[in-house]
């Protein structure tokens, strides 16, 4: 599943999808960066409550497939730029992370 | 020695929104060099952890990246405080930031433990006081 599909199928809030046809495969729940970092792999759906800047830098060198800001998390402008500048897709959704996970667990 | 390619990056100390800059610049520059995916990722996450802790504890730094044909070095040098236990900054789940890096999302002592794992090969020169310098090497073939 591409990760605009995956954004329109569960209804998320796009706010920068710069990478569209982006594959996203598996998912990993997480808000500690280094972790995140060493442990989320490629195309992963990345599901978190952080919402600073530097998940745009995290996401860009772990390669994830699009990130999902759940309890909607709001991130500053600065983010949402930096996000679509890196090619990184981003989302937002009401859900809880595990709520997030146990939704698009059948899709990914 | 063969030849190789360097690129070379200032670090901006205390800059948490610049903070991995270098590492992302990094990355593009080995994605227009062809190497392969796995290794653009060790070497990216590597780096990555290298520059978020010149940043976190030494006030930023220098980080030069060799690409040579068999194998990436990565110099990550800086002059802050050195690290005292070097065993123990190795563990993970042990470090030493602030409430406000942590706050950030940093901090979970992973950076050295990351680096490792990610990297073939890694040295600490370390001076209490002085300094660090962290090279690391990641294998192409």
């Amino acid at each position: 599943m591409t990760a605009l599909q995956l954004t329109e199928k569960f209804g998320f809030e796009p706010l920068a999808m710069p990478a569209p046809d982006h594959p996203v495969n598996g998912c990993y729940i997480g808000d500690l960066l280094s972790w995140v970092m060493g442990r989320a792999q490629a195309d992963n759906a990345w599901i978190t409550i952080m919402s600073n800047i530097n998940i745009a830098a995290v996401a860009a060198l772990a390669d994830t497939g699009i990130v999902i800001l759940a309890e909607n998390v709001t991130p500053d402008a600065s983010v949402i730029q930096t996000a679509q500048a890196k090619g990184i897709n981003l989302v937002r959704t009401p859900l809880t992370a595990y709520e997030t996970a146990v939704k698009i667990s059948q899709d990914i | 020695m063969s030849e190789f390619l360097n690129f070379h990056f200032e670090v901006d100390g205390d800059n948490f929104v610049s903070a991995g800059q270098a590492s992302v610049q990094m990355k593009k520059n080995m994605r227009q060099l062809g190497l392969a995916p796995e290794i653009i990722r060790q070497v990216s996450i590597a780096m990555y952890e290298g520059e978020i802790n010149m940043v976190i504890h030494a006030h930023g730094g220098v980080a030069d990246v060799n690409v040579y044909e068999d194998r990436i070095e990565m110099i990550l040098a800086d002059k802050g405080p050195g690290i005292k236990d070097i065993d123990l900054a190795m563990q993970e789940g042990y470090s030493t930031a602030n409430e406000q890096v942590r706050a950030l999302g940093f901090g979970a002592g992973m950076g050295l433990p990351n680096m490792k794992r990610y990297t073939d090969e890694m040295k600490i020169e370390t001076v209490v006081g002085e300094g660090t310098t962290i090279t690391m090497y990641v294998n192409l073939k």
